[in-house]
């Protein structure tokens, strides 16, 4: 599964490099997002269940940061 | 029924730096969480869209051609307040990438990649005496008042 990292990222760039990421990829593939707690995990999970894509899992990996999978619909 | 796409529309009046920042985050940012995005160039807002960057003269008619050449295009774009002669735009440009804020260059190719629609005042247009060349080719359609609010219409307008 690929990863996708966004932590350095700041609005707009982290729900834009998701959707970008997201355009670019087959039904049923999925992809990890790592991403920071605060405003990225609050609206990009949101904002893919949204558009019509699944998120599969959000688990925390270490102090701020978080994964999310998410399945291509 | 399918749900309706929701839908942003600007009015991106003005040319200034900091205000195109904010016009495009919110482009690429709604276009990003599957909003339909218009951005409609009117006046000052022309300049982001010129093909040229930076300072040549564009337009037809001298008057015209030496008033884009002053008011230059993206590259040019002056802060608001406090642009100290050019200065302050460059300056906010090397605080945004050291600090990982994506810059007007980079809003403007997001809001394109992810499909927002720019269109061009005609009326502005003839004014500043531009065509449809002088802008860069996302810029598709030239069009008038009535065809915006038809655009823009059952969504969120915004004047930036």
């Amino acid at each position: 599964m690929e990863v996708l990292d966004i932590t350095r990222e700041h609005c707009p760039m982290t729900f834009v490099k998701t959707k970008l990421r997201l355009s670019k990829m087959k039904r049923g593939e999925r992809v990890e997002i790592l991403l920071c707690e605060g405003e990225p995990l609050d609206n990009v999970p949101k904002s893919v269940t949204e558009q019509g894509d699944k998120v599969i899992g959000i688990a925390h990996l270490k102090s701020g940061i978080h994964s999310v999978v998410i399945e291509k619909c | 029924m399918a749900d309706k796409k929701k839908k942003l529309s600007l009015v991106v009046f003005s040319g200034d730096f900091d205000k195109l920042v904010a016009a495009f985050t919110l482009a690429s940012g709604a276009a990003a969480v599957n909003y339909e995005v218009n951005l409609f160039f009117t006046f000052w807002g022309l300049n982001a869209v010129k093909k040229a960057k930076g300072h040549r003269f564009t337009g037809k008619g001298f008057l015209a051609r030496v008033f884009g050449f002053l008011m230059g295009g993206r590259k040019n774009a002056p802060l608001s307040r406090m642009n100290f002669g050019g200065m302050s735009p460059r300056l906010m440009t090397g605080m945004m990438k050291q600090r990982n804020v994506a810059t007007l260059d980079e809003l403007v190719e997001a809001s394109i990649a992810l499909g927002a629609r720019f269109y061009a005042c005609e009326m502005s247009m003839v004014i500043l005496g531009l065509t449809l060349g002088d802008f860069i080719p996302e810029v598709k359609e030239v069009m008038g008042v009535a065809k915006f609010l038809e655009l823009s219409q059952d969504g969120e307008t915004l004047f930036i």
